[in-house]
Protein backbone atom coordinates (compact mmCIF):
# COMPACT_ATOMS: atom_id res chain seq x y z
CA UNK A 1 0.00 0.00 0.00
CA UNK A 2 1.09 3.56 -0.64
CA UNK A 3 1.88 5.76 2.33
CA UNK A 4 -0.99 7.88 3.58
CA UNK A 5 -0.29 11.42 4.69
CA UNK A 6 -3.08 13.32 6.34
CA UNK A 7 -3.23 16.91 7.48
CA UNK A 8 -5.75 17.62 10.21
CA UNK A 9 -6.98 21.15 10.93
CA UNK A 10 -7.51 21.53 14.65
CA UNK A 11 -8.71 24.35 16.85
CA UNK A 12 -7.81 25.07 20.43
CA UNK A 13 -10.77 26.50 22.30
CA UNK A 14 -11.64 27.61 25.84
CA UNK A 15 -12.97 24.72 27.92
CA UNK A 16 -16.67 24.45 26.90
CA UNK A 17 -17.47 23.30 30.45
CA UNK A 18 -16.78 26.87 31.58
CA UNK A 19 -19.36 29.55 30.76
CA UNK A 20 -18.51 31.54 27.62
CA UNK A 21 -17.77 35.24 27.89
CA UNK A 22 -17.48 38.12 25.44
CA UNK A 23 -14.59 40.56 25.60
CA UNK A 24 -16.41 43.82 26.49
CA UNK A 25 -14.11 45.95 24.29
CA UNK A 26 -14.36 43.89 21.07
CA UNK A 27 -17.50 41.81 21.60
CA UNK A 28 -15.61 38.76 20.37
CA UNK A 29 -15.44 35.53 22.34
CA UNK A 30 -12.83 35.58 25.11
CA UNK A 31 -10.16 33.02 24.29
CA UNK A 32 -7.40 34.13 26.65
CA UNK A 33 -7.39 31.38 29.26
CA UNK A 34 -6.04 27.86 28.93
CA UNK A 35 -7.10 26.33 25.62
CA UNK A 36 -7.97 22.70 24.99
CA UNK A 37 -8.35 20.61 21.84
CA UNK A 38 -11.85 21.13 20.45
CA UNK A 39 -13.65 17.84 20.98
CA UNK A 40 -15.13 18.02 17.47
CA UNK A 41 -11.56 17.98 16.11
CA UNK A 42 -10.58 14.90 18.12
CA UNK A 43 -12.75 12.82 15.76
CA UNK A 44 -10.79 14.10 12.76
CA UNK A 45 -7.50 13.31 14.48
CA UNK A 46 -8.74 9.79 15.27
CA UNK A 47 -9.95 9.18 11.70
CA UNK A 48 -6.62 10.41 10.32
CA UNK A 49 -4.65 8.14 12.65
CA UNK A 50 -6.79 5.17 11.59
CA UNK A 51 -6.28 5.94 7.88
CA UNK A 52 -2.50 6.11 8.34
CA UNK A 53 -2.61 2.91 10.36
CA UNK A 54 -4.58 1.12 7.63
CA UNK A 55 -2.08 2.26 4.99
CA UNK A 56 0.75 1.06 7.23
CA UNK A 57 2.91 4.03 6.38
CA UNK A 58 2.57 7.82 6.50
CA UNK A 59 1.96 10.52 9.07
CA UNK A 60 -0.63 12.83 10.56
CA UNK A 61 0.32 16.51 10.62
CA UNK A 62 -1.69 19.13 12.49
CA UNK A 63 -2.32 22.68 11.33
CA UNK A 64 -3.81 25.25 13.67
CA UNK A 65 -4.21 28.96 14.21
CA UNK A 66 -4.07 30.90 17.47
CA UNK A 67 -3.75 34.53 18.53
CA UNK A 68 -0.98 33.52 20.96
CA UNK A 69 1.58 30.74 21.36
CA UNK A 70 -0.87 28.43 23.10
CA UNK A 71 -0.05 24.77 22.34
CA UNK A 72 -1.75 22.73 25.10
CA UNK A 73 -4.54 21.60 22.77
CA UNK A 74 -2.03 20.68 20.06
CA UNK A 75 -0.06 18.59 22.57
CA UNK A 76 -3.21 16.55 23.23
CA UNK A 77 -3.51 15.71 19.51
CA UNK A 78 0.23 14.98 19.31
CA UNK A 79 -0.15 12.69 22.31
CA UNK A 80 -2.91 10.84 20.46
CA UNK A 81 -0.38 10.06 17.74
CA UNK A 82 0.03 12.98 15.34
CA UNK A 83 3.65 13.40 14.28
CA UNK A 84 4.10 17.16 14.04
CA UNK A 85 2.23 20.46 13.95
CA UNK A 86 2.29 23.82 12.22
CA UNK A 87 0.86 26.61 14.36
CA UNK A 88 0.13 30.02 12.90
CA UNK A 89 0.40 32.24 15.92
CA UNK A 90 -0.26 35.92 15.51
CA UNK A 91 -2.02 38.48 17.74
CA UNK A 92 -3.46 40.17 14.61
CA UNK A 93 -5.53 37.00 14.11
CA UNK A 94 -7.57 37.45 17.30
CA UNK A 95 -11.24 37.44 16.29
CA UNK A 96 -10.45 36.50 12.67
CA UNK A 97 -13.45 35.66 10.48
CA UNK A 98 -13.91 32.30 8.78
CA UNK A 99 -12.47 33.41 5.44
CA UNK A 100 -9.30 34.76 7.05
CA UNK A 101 -9.01 31.57 9.09
CA UNK A 102 -9.30 29.49 5.92
CA UNK A 103 -6.61 31.52 4.15
CA UNK A 104 -4.28 31.16 7.15
CA UNK A 105 -4.85 27.41 7.47
CA UNK A 106 -4.40 26.94 3.71
CA UNK A 107 -1.08 28.77 4.11
CA UNK A 108 -0.14 26.48 6.99
CA UNK A 109 -0.96 23.45 4.82
CA UNK A 110 1.73 24.72 2.44
CA UNK A 111 4.29 24.35 5.25
CA UNK A 112 3.10 20.91 6.33
CA UNK A 113 4.54 18.84 3.47
CA UNK A 114 2.92 16.40 1.04
CA UNK A 115 -0.57 15.16 1.76
CA UNK A 116 -3.30 12.93 0.39
CA UNK A 117 -6.11 14.28 2.51
CA UNK A 118 -6.91 17.31 4.61
CA UNK A 119 -9.38 16.51 7.38
CA UNK A 120 -11.26 19.09 9.45
CA UNK A 121 -14.14 19.05 11.88
CA UNK A 122 -17.53 20.12 10.55
CA UNK A 123 -17.63 23.16 12.79
CA UNK A 124 -15.89 24.33 15.94
CA UNK A 125 -17.64 24.08 19.28
CA UNK A 126 -17.11 27.76 20.11
CA UNK A 127 -17.59 29.63 16.85
CA UNK A 128 -19.51 27.10 14.72
CA UNK A 129 -19.42 29.05 11.47
CA UNK A 130 -19.04 25.73 9.68
CA UNK A 131 -17.60 27.07 6.45
CA UNK A 132 -13.84 26.84 7.02
CA UNK A 133 -13.19 23.34 5.55
CA UNK A 134 -14.97 24.16 2.29
CA UNK A 135 -13.24 27.56 2.15
CA UNK A 136 -9.83 25.89 2.60
CA UNK A 137 -10.66 23.58 -0.32
CA UNK A 138 -11.54 26.55 -2.52
CA UNK A 139 -8.39 28.46 -1.55
CA UNK A 140 -6.28 25.41 -2.43
CA UNK A 141 -8.29 24.55 -5.57
CA UNK A 142 -9.21 21.10 -4.21
CA UNK A 143 -12.39 19.01 -4.31
CA UNK A 144 -14.15 18.51 -1.01
CA UNK A 145 -16.67 16.36 0.77
CA UNK A 146 -18.35 17.82 3.84
CA UNK A 147 -20.15 16.09 6.75
CA UNK A 148 -18.36 12.76 6.35
CA UNK A 149 -19.24 10.05 8.86
CA UNK A 150 -16.90 7.44 7.41
CA UNK A 151 -13.81 7.73 5.20
CA UNK A 152 -12.17 4.93 3.24
CA UNK A 153 -9.18 5.57 0.97
CA UNK A 154 -8.86 3.34 -2.08
CA UNK A 155 -5.80 4.22 -4.16
CA UNK A 156 -6.20 7.80 -5.35
CA UNK A 157 -9.90 7.89 -4.46
CA UNK A 158 -11.56 8.65 -1.16
CA UNK A 159 -14.96 7.09 -0.46
CA UNK A 160 -17.14 8.90 2.04
CA UNK A 161 -20.50 8.37 3.65
CA UNK A 162 -21.79 11.94 3.79
CA UNK A 163 -24.59 12.83 6.18
CA UNK A 164 -27.66 14.48 4.71
CA UNK A 165 -30.89 15.87 6.20
CA UNK A 166 -32.62 12.55 5.64
CA UNK A 167 -29.86 9.93 5.84
CA UNK A 168 -26.55 9.72 4.02
CA UNK A 169 -25.03 9.71 0.55
CA UNK A 170 -22.17 7.61 -0.76
CA UNK A 171 -19.69 10.02 -2.30
CA UNK A 172 -16.41 9.38 -4.13
CA UNK A 173 -13.73 11.97 -4.68
CA UNK A 174 -10.19 11.93 -6.12
CA UNK A 175 -7.33 12.80 -3.77
CA UNK A 176 -5.90 15.14 -2.71
CA UNK A 177 -9.13 16.42 -1.21
CA UNK A 178 -10.56 18.17 1.84
CA UNK A 179 -12.98 16.13 3.94
CA UNK A 180 -14.90 17.55 6.91
CA UNK A 181 -15.98 14.98 9.46
CA UNK A 182 -18.87 14.85 11.90
CA UNK A 183 -18.50 13.64 15.43
CA UNK A 184 -19.30 10.28 16.76
CA UNK A 185 -18.59 7.55 14.29
CA UNK A 186 -15.14 6.92 15.69
CA UNK A 187 -14.16 6.88 19.33
CA UNK A 188 -11.22 9.27 19.83
CA UNK A 189 -8.46 7.46 21.69
CA UNK A 190 -7.22 8.69 25.03
CA UNK A 191 -3.55 9.65 24.92
CA UNK A 192 -1.41 7.05 26.67
CA UNK A 193 1.19 8.06 29.22
CA UNK A 194 3.86 7.17 26.68
CA UNK A 195 2.05 9.29 24.10
CA UNK A 196 1.88 12.26 26.45
CA UNK A 197 5.60 12.03 27.20
CA UNK A 198 6.47 11.66 23.50
CA UNK A 199 4.26 14.63 22.56
CA UNK A 200 6.40 16.99 24.62
CA UNK A 201 9.28 16.63 22.17
CA UNK A 202 7.33 16.44 18.90
CA UNK A 203 8.01 19.37 16.56
CA UNK A 204 5.62 22.34 16.52
CA UNK A 205 6.64 24.80 13.83
CA UNK A 206 5.28 28.30 14.38
CA UNK A 207 4.66 30.98 11.77
CA UNK A 208 3.03 34.41 11.64
CA UNK A 209 0.41 35.52 9.13
CA UNK A 210 3.10 37.57 7.37
CA UNK A 211 5.33 34.46 7.10
CA UNK A 212 2.54 32.89 5.03
CA UNK A 213 2.33 35.92 2.76
CA UNK A 214 -0.93 37.06 4.30
CA UNK A 215 -0.30 40.76 4.51
CA UNK A 216 -3.32 42.72 5.62
CA UNK A 217 -5.48 40.89 8.10
CA UNK A 218 -8.94 42.44 8.30
CA UNK A 219 -12.50 41.30 7.92
CA UNK A 220 -15.58 43.00 6.58
CA UNK A 221 -17.95 42.67 9.51
CA UNK A 222 -18.29 44.43 12.81
CA UNK A 223 -20.36 43.63 15.84
CA UNK A 224 -22.67 46.56 16.49
CA UNK A 225 -24.80 45.30 19.33
CA UNK A 226 -25.17 42.57 21.94
CA UNK A 227 -28.45 42.16 23.78
CA UNK A 228 -29.94 39.63 26.12
CA UNK A 229 -32.49 37.52 24.26
CA UNK A 230 -36.03 37.78 25.59
CA UNK A 231 -36.20 35.14 28.31
CA UNK A 232 -38.94 32.52 28.37
CA UNK A 233 -41.24 32.97 31.31
CA UNK A 234 -40.36 30.63 34.11
CA UNK A 235 -42.54 27.55 34.11
CA UNK A 236 -43.73 25.23 36.82
CA UNK A 237 -40.98 22.95 38.10
CA UNK A 238 -42.11 20.09 40.34
CA UNK A 239 -40.40 17.16 42.06
CA UNK A 240 -41.75 13.79 40.95
CA UNK A 241 -43.80 12.11 43.66
CA UNK A 242 -44.98 9.22 41.49
CA UNK A 243 -48.04 11.16 40.28
CA UNK A 244 -46.50 13.95 38.21
CA UNK A 245 -47.23 12.10 34.96
CA UNK A 246 -50.80 13.29 35.52
CA UNK A 247 -49.56 16.87 35.31
CA UNK A 248 -48.09 16.10 31.90
CA UNK A 249 -51.34 14.50 30.72
CA UNK A 250 -53.24 17.55 31.94
CA UNK A 251 -50.79 19.88 30.22
CA UNK A 252 -51.13 17.99 26.92
CA UNK A 253 -54.89 17.92 27.32
CA UNK A 254 -55.05 21.70 27.73
CA UNK A 255 -53.07 22.10 24.51
CA UNK A 256 -55.50 19.77 22.70
CA UNK A 257 -52.70 17.55 21.42
CA UNK A 258 -54.39 14.48 22.92
CA UNK B 1 -32.11 51.70 -1.16
CA UNK B 2 -29.35 49.75 0.46
CA UNK B 3 -30.20 46.47 -1.23
CA UNK B 4 -31.47 46.63 -4.80
CA UNK B 5 -30.59 43.10 -5.97
CA UNK B 6 -30.99 40.13 -3.60
CA UNK B 7 -30.31 36.50 -4.41
CA UNK B 8 -31.62 33.52 -2.51
CA UNK B 9 -29.95 30.10 -2.82
CA UNK B 10 -32.94 27.94 -3.78
CA UNK B 11 -33.55 24.22 -3.54
CA UNK B 12 -36.26 21.71 -4.30
CA UNK B 13 -37.00 18.58 -2.29
CA UNK B 14 -37.03 15.01 -3.60
CA UNK B 15 -40.62 15.49 -4.80
CA UNK B 16 -39.56 18.51 -6.86
CA UNK B 17 -41.34 20.98 -4.57
CA UNK B 18 -39.77 24.21 -3.35
CA UNK B 19 -38.02 23.62 -0.02
CA UNK B 20 -39.48 25.36 3.02
CA UNK B 21 -36.14 27.01 3.77
CA UNK B 22 -36.11 28.56 0.29
CA UNK B 23 -39.64 29.93 0.63
CA UNK B 24 -38.81 31.40 4.07
CA UNK B 25 -35.80 33.25 2.66
CA UNK B 26 -37.61 34.45 -0.47
CA UNK B 27 -40.40 35.86 1.70
CA UNK B 28 -37.92 37.73 3.89
CA UNK B 29 -35.88 38.94 0.89
CA UNK B 30 -39.06 40.36 -0.59
CA UNK B 31 -39.46 42.68 2.42
CA UNK B 32 -35.95 44.16 2.12
CA UNK B 33 -36.59 46.16 -1.07
CA UNK B 34 -35.20 45.58 -4.54
CA UNK B 35 -35.41 42.69 -6.94
CA UNK B 36 -35.39 39.13 -5.60
CA UNK B 37 -33.78 36.30 -7.56
CA UNK B 38 -33.95 32.59 -6.75
CA UNK B 39 -30.72 30.84 -7.71
CA UNK B 40 -31.64 27.21 -8.03
CA UNK B 41 -29.36 24.29 -7.21
CA UNK B 42 -30.54 22.07 -10.08
CA UNK B 43 -33.72 22.66 -12.03
CA UNK B 44 -36.66 24.82 -10.89
CA UNK B 45 -39.32 22.78 -12.70
CA UNK B 46 -42.73 22.97 -11.06
CA UNK B 47 -41.24 24.80 -8.06
CA UNK B 48 -40.77 27.92 -10.20
CA UNK B 49 -44.39 28.93 -9.54
CA UNK B 50 -43.85 28.73 -5.75
CA UNK B 51 -40.61 30.69 -5.99
CA UNK B 52 -42.43 33.45 -7.93
CA UNK B 53 -45.37 33.39 -5.54
CA UNK B 54 -42.94 34.03 -2.67
CA UNK B 55 -41.25 36.96 -4.39
CA UNK B 56 -38.77 35.72 -7.00
CA UNK B 57 -38.86 38.05 -9.99
CA UNK B 58 -36.03 36.12 -11.60
CA UNK B 59 -34.94 32.51 -11.37
CA UNK B 60 -31.53 31.20 -12.37
CA UNK B 61 -31.12 27.45 -12.62
CA UNK B 62 -27.87 25.51 -12.89
CA UNK B 63 -29.57 22.47 -14.43
CA UNK B 64 -28.93 18.91 -13.30
CA UNK B 65 -25.56 18.55 -11.55
CA UNK B 66 -25.29 14.83 -12.44
CA UNK B 67 -24.47 13.85 -8.87
CA UNK B 68 -21.81 16.52 -8.27
CA UNK B 69 -21.89 17.98 -4.77
CA UNK B 70 -23.28 21.51 -5.11
CA UNK B 71 -20.58 23.43 -3.19
CA UNK B 72 -18.15 23.83 -6.04
CA UNK B 73 -20.71 23.61 -8.85
CA UNK B 74 -23.34 26.14 -7.78
CA UNK B 75 -20.81 28.66 -6.46
CA UNK B 76 -19.03 28.55 -9.84
CA UNK B 77 -22.34 29.08 -11.65
CA UNK B 78 -23.07 32.06 -9.37
CA UNK B 79 -19.63 33.51 -9.98
CA UNK B 80 -20.13 33.19 -13.75
CA UNK B 81 -23.40 35.17 -13.60
CA UNK B 82 -21.74 37.81 -11.40
CA UNK B 83 -18.82 38.10 -13.82
CA UNK B 84 -21.39 38.43 -16.60
CA UNK B 85 -22.66 41.67 -15.03
CA UNK B 86 -25.60 40.67 -12.80
CA UNK B 87 -24.04 41.17 -9.36
CA UNK B 88 -26.21 40.87 -6.24
CA UNK B 89 -25.94 43.14 -3.19
CA UNK B 90 -26.82 40.27 -0.85
CA UNK B 91 -26.94 36.49 -1.23
CA UNK B 92 -29.06 34.67 1.37
CA UNK B 93 -28.44 30.99 2.11
CA UNK B 94 -30.25 28.51 4.33
CA UNK B 95 -28.04 27.24 7.17
CA UNK B 96 -28.05 23.68 5.89
CA UNK B 97 -25.47 21.41 4.28
CA UNK B 98 -25.76 22.59 0.73
CA UNK B 99 -26.26 26.25 1.64
CA UNK B 100 -23.14 26.31 3.79
CA UNK B 101 -20.98 24.61 1.17
CA UNK B 102 -22.05 26.89 -1.68
CA UNK B 103 -21.66 30.00 0.48
CA UNK B 104 -18.19 28.92 1.65
CA UNK B 105 -16.91 28.42 -1.90
CA UNK B 106 -18.50 31.65 -3.10
CA UNK B 107 -16.95 33.62 -0.24
CA UNK B 108 -13.47 32.63 -1.46
CA UNK B 109 -14.28 33.31 -5.12
CA UNK B 110 -15.55 36.81 -4.25
CA UNK B 111 -13.21 37.41 -1.28
CA UNK B 112 -16.13 38.29 0.97
CA UNK B 113 -16.80 37.47 4.61
CA UNK B 114 -19.74 35.27 5.64
CA UNK B 115 -22.20 35.71 8.49
CA UNK B 116 -23.73 32.42 9.54
CA UNK B 117 -26.32 31.00 11.95
CA UNK B 118 -28.38 34.18 11.62
CA UNK B 119 -32.03 34.47 12.56
CA UNK B 120 -32.84 37.95 11.27
CA UNK B 121 -31.71 40.67 8.87
CA UNK B 122 -32.59 44.33 8.68
CA UNK B 123 -31.67 47.35 6.61
CA UNK B 124 -31.10 50.62 8.45
CA UNK B 125 -30.16 53.39 6.02
CA UNK B 126 -26.98 52.13 4.39
CA UNK B 127 -26.29 49.56 7.11
CA UNK B 128 -27.23 45.91 6.61
CA UNK B 129 -27.50 44.20 10.00
CA UNK B 130 -27.72 40.51 10.74
CA UNK B 131 -28.79 39.05 14.08
CA UNK B 132 -27.26 35.87 15.46
CA UNK B 133 -28.00 34.11 18.75
CA UNK B 134 -24.99 33.03 20.83
CA UNK B 135 -24.55 31.06 24.06
CA UNK B 136 -27.50 28.87 23.18
CA UNK B 137 -29.70 31.84 22.42
CA UNK B 138 -29.12 33.65 25.71
CA UNK B 139 -27.71 36.66 23.89
CA UNK B 140 -28.41 38.15 20.47
CA UNK B 141 -25.48 39.64 18.55
CA UNK B 142 -26.02 42.19 15.80
CA UNK B 143 -23.33 42.31 13.14
CA UNK B 144 -23.06 44.90 10.38
CA UNK B 145 -21.41 44.26 7.02
CA UNK B 146 -18.60 46.78 6.58
CA UNK B 147 -16.99 45.67 3.32
CA UNK B 148 -18.03 45.65 -0.30
CA UNK B 149 -21.08 43.88 -1.70
CA UNK B 150 -22.17 41.22 -2.35
CA UNK B 151 -22.85 40.41 1.31
CA UNK B 152 -23.17 36.71 2.14
CA UNK B 153 -25.34 35.48 5.00
CA UNK B 154 -26.81 32.15 6.10
CA UNK B 155 -30.03 31.86 8.12
CA UNK B 156 -31.29 29.10 10.33
CA UNK B 157 -34.37 27.24 9.11
CA UNK B 158 -37.67 28.58 10.49
CA UNK B 159 -36.28 32.05 11.11
CA UNK B 160 -38.99 33.55 8.90
CA UNK B 161 -42.61 32.65 8.12
CA UNK B 162 -43.09 31.84 4.44
CA UNK B 163 -45.90 33.84 2.79
CA UNK B 164 -47.14 33.47 -0.77
CA UNK B 165 -49.15 35.88 -2.85
CA UNK B 166 -46.22 38.03 -3.98
CA UNK B 167 -47.16 37.50 -7.62
CA UNK B 168 -43.61 38.09 -8.90
CA UNK B 169 -42.71 37.22 -12.49
CA UNK B 170 -40.38 34.29 -11.85
CA UNK B 171 -38.63 34.54 -15.23
CA UNK B 172 -36.40 31.51 -15.60
CA UNK B 173 -32.97 31.63 -17.21
CA UNK B 174 -30.07 29.21 -17.33
CA UNK B 175 -26.94 29.65 -15.22
CA UNK B 176 -24.78 26.78 -16.43
CA UNK B 177 -21.93 25.39 -14.35
CA UNK B 178 -18.55 26.25 -15.90
CA UNK B 179 -15.64 23.79 -16.02
CA UNK B 180 -14.72 23.11 -12.38
CA UNK B 181 -11.30 21.54 -12.89
CA UNK B 182 -10.11 19.64 -9.81
CA UNK B 183 -12.65 21.27 -7.48
CA UNK B 184 -15.57 19.40 -9.04
CA UNK B 185 -14.28 15.90 -8.23
CA UNK B 186 -16.79 14.84 -5.56
CA UNK B 187 -19.67 12.75 -6.91
CA UNK B 188 -22.69 11.18 -5.20
CA UNK B 189 -23.05 7.50 -6.20
CA UNK B 190 -25.90 6.39 -3.95
CA UNK B 191 -28.50 8.01 -1.69
CA UNK B 192 -29.69 6.40 1.56
CA UNK B 193 -32.80 7.65 3.36
CA UNK B 194 -33.17 6.96 7.10
CA UNK B 195 -36.42 8.82 7.70
CA UNK B 196 -38.78 7.17 10.14
CA UNK B 197 -42.47 6.64 9.50
CA UNK B 198 -44.88 9.23 10.93
CA UNK B 199 -44.58 13.00 10.69
CA UNK B 200 -41.25 14.58 9.78
CA UNK B 201 -39.17 15.78 12.69
CA UNK B 202 -39.11 19.41 11.58
CA UNK B 203 -42.82 19.50 10.73
CA UNK B 204 -44.40 17.51 13.59
CA UNK B 205 -46.75 19.24 16.05
CA UNK B 206 -45.27 17.17 18.87
CA UNK B 207 -41.61 16.22 19.24
CA UNK B 208 -40.31 13.90 21.94
CA UNK B 209 -36.56 14.28 22.36
CA UNK B 210 -34.40 11.72 24.13
CA UNK B 211 -31.00 12.32 25.71
CA UNK B 212 -28.20 10.71 27.65
CA UNK B 213 -30.42 10.50 30.75
CA UNK B 214 -32.17 7.54 29.11
CA UNK B 215 -29.12 5.57 30.16
CA UNK B 216 -28.89 3.13 27.26
CA UNK B 217 -29.84 2.83 23.59
CA UNK B 218 -32.68 0.35 24.20
CA UNK B 219 -34.50 2.90 26.37
CA UNK B 220 -34.99 5.10 23.30
CA UNK B 221 -37.97 2.82 22.62
CA UNK B 222 -39.84 4.85 25.27
CA UNK B 223 -39.25 8.00 23.22
CA UNK B 224 -40.47 6.30 20.03
CA UNK B 225 -43.56 4.94 21.80
CA UNK B 226 -44.50 8.26 23.36
CA UNK B 227 -43.97 10.08 20.06
CA UNK B 228 -46.22 7.59 18.30
CA UNK B 229 -48.96 7.93 20.92
CA UNK B 230 -48.89 11.71 20.47
CA UNK B 231 -48.75 11.43 16.65
CA UNK B 232 -45.42 13.19 16.88
CA UNK B 233 -41.83 12.58 15.88
CA UNK B 234 -38.93 11.26 17.96
CA UNK B 235 -35.85 13.43 18.23
CA UNK B 236 -32.50 13.18 19.97
CA UNK B 237 -29.72 15.17 21.55
CA UNK B 238 -26.31 15.19 19.92
CA UNK B 239 -24.89 13.17 22.80
CA UNK B 240 -26.90 10.06 21.95
CA UNK B 241 -26.49 10.49 18.19
CA UNK B 242 -22.73 10.67 18.74
CA UNK B 243 -23.00 7.58 20.92
CA UNK B 244 -24.60 5.76 18.00
CA UNK B 245 -27.99 5.10 19.65
CA UNK B 246 -30.01 6.68 16.84
CA UNK B 247 -29.18 7.96 13.35
CA UNK B 248 -28.09 11.52 12.77
CA UNK B 249 -31.40 12.33 11.05
CA UNK B 250 -32.97 12.34 14.56
CA UNK B 251 -30.70 15.07 15.89
CA UNK B 252 -32.24 18.30 17.17
CA UNK B 253 -29.89 21.20 17.72
CA UNK B 254 -27.12 23.35 16.38
CA UNK B 255 -25.77 20.70 14.04
CA UNK B 256 -29.10 18.93 13.61
CA UNK B 257 -32.61 20.10 12.87
CA UNK B 258 -34.41 23.16 14.19
CA UNK B 259 -37.87 22.27 15.51
CA UNK B 260 -40.68 24.56 16.63
CA UNK B 261 -43.52 22.19 17.51
CA UNK B 262 -46.59 22.95 19.62
CA UNK B 263 -45.08 20.75 22.32
CA UNK B 264 -41.52 19.58 22.83
CA UNK B 265 -40.99 16.90 25.46
CA UNK B 266 -37.37 16.62 26.59
CA UNK B 267 -36.75 13.23 28.19
CA UNK B 268 -33.41 12.86 29.94
CA UNK B 269 -31.96 15.86 28.13
CA UNK B 270 -29.92 18.27 30.25
CA UNK B 271 -30.16 21.15 27.79
CA UNK B 272 -26.68 21.73 26.39
CA UNK B 273 -26.33 24.90 24.31
CA UNK B 274 -25.98 22.72 21.23
CA UNK B 275 -29.43 21.23 21.82
CA UNK B 276 -31.26 24.31 23.10
CA UNK B 277 -30.75 26.34 19.92
CA UNK B 278 -32.64 23.63 18.04
CA UNK B 279 -35.75 23.49 20.23
CA UNK B 280 -35.98 26.71 22.24
CA UNK B 281 -38.49 28.12 19.78
CA UNK B 282 -41.04 25.41 20.62
CA UNK B 283 -44.37 26.86 21.73
CA UNK B 284 -44.48 24.68 24.85
CA UNK B 285 -41.69 22.72 26.49
CA UNK B 286 -42.02 19.85 28.96
CA UNK B 287 -38.82 18.55 30.55
CA UNK B 288 -38.23 15.39 32.55
CA UNK B 289 -34.79 15.19 34.16
CA UNK B 290 -33.48 13.98 37.47
CA UNK B 291 -31.04 16.87 37.92
CA UNK B 292 -32.98 19.89 39.12
CA UNK B 293 -30.08 22.16 38.14
CA UNK B 294 -30.26 21.02 34.47
CA UNK B 295 -30.39 24.03 32.11
CA UNK B 296 -33.40 22.53 30.31
CA UNK B 297 -35.58 23.57 33.28
CA UNK B 298 -34.72 27.19 32.50
CA UNK B 299 -36.81 27.01 29.32
CA UNK B 300 -39.44 24.47 30.44
CA UNK B 301 -43.09 25.44 30.87
CA UNK B 302 -43.58 22.25 32.83
CA UNK B 303 -40.55 20.65 34.45
CA UNK B 304 -40.63 17.30 36.22
CA UNK B 305 -37.60 16.69 38.45
CA UNK B 306 -37.63 12.93 38.40
CA UNK B 307 -36.43 9.71 36.84
CA UNK B 308 -37.37 9.31 33.16
CA UNK B 309 -37.42 5.55 33.72
CA UNK B 310 -40.33 6.00 36.13
CA UNK B 311 -42.19 8.99 34.68
CA UNK B 312 -42.11 7.94 31.01
CA UNK B 313 -43.66 4.47 31.49
CA UNK B 314 -46.37 5.99 33.70
CA UNK B 315 -47.08 8.66 31.11
CA UNK B 316 -47.15 6.10 28.29
CA UNK B 317 -49.53 3.85 30.27
CA UNK B 318 -51.83 6.78 31.05
CA UNK B 319 -51.99 7.83 27.40
CA UNK B 320 -52.53 4.24 26.23
CA UNK B 321 -55.43 3.95 28.69
CA UNK B 322 -57.08 6.97 27.10
CA UNK B 323 -56.76 5.82 23.48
Amino acid sequence: MDPMNVIVCVKQIPDPALPGELDPSTNTLKRDGKLILDESDSYGVEMALQLVNTAGEGAVTLVSMAPNDEVSGLRTALAMGAEKAVLVSDPTLAGADALTTAKVLAGAVGKAGDYDLIIAGTESSDGYTGTVPEQIAEVLGLPSVTFAKTIVVDGATVKVERQTESGYDEVTCPTPAVVSVTAGVVEPRYPSFKGIMAAKSKPVETATAADLGIESVSWAQSITGVEDAPAREAGEIIEDDGETFNKIVEFLDNLKVI
Amino acid sequence: MALSNIWVFAETNQAGEASNATLELLTKANTLGGTVTAFVNGTAGDAAAAFADHGAAKIYETGDLSGALPGAAVSAAMKAVIDGGDSPDLVMFPQNYEGRDVMARLSVKLDRTVLTNSVDISVDGDAVNVTTPIFGGAKMVTSTFTGEMPFLAAFRPKSFEPAGGAGAAGDVSAAPVPDLGATGGATVNAVHVEETSGPKLDEAAVVVGGGRGLGEAEKFDMVETLAKLLKGAPGASRAIVDAGWVPYSYQVGQTGKVVKPTVYIAAGISGATQHMVGMKGSKNIIAINKDKEAPIFGVADLGIVGDVHKVMPQLIAALEARS
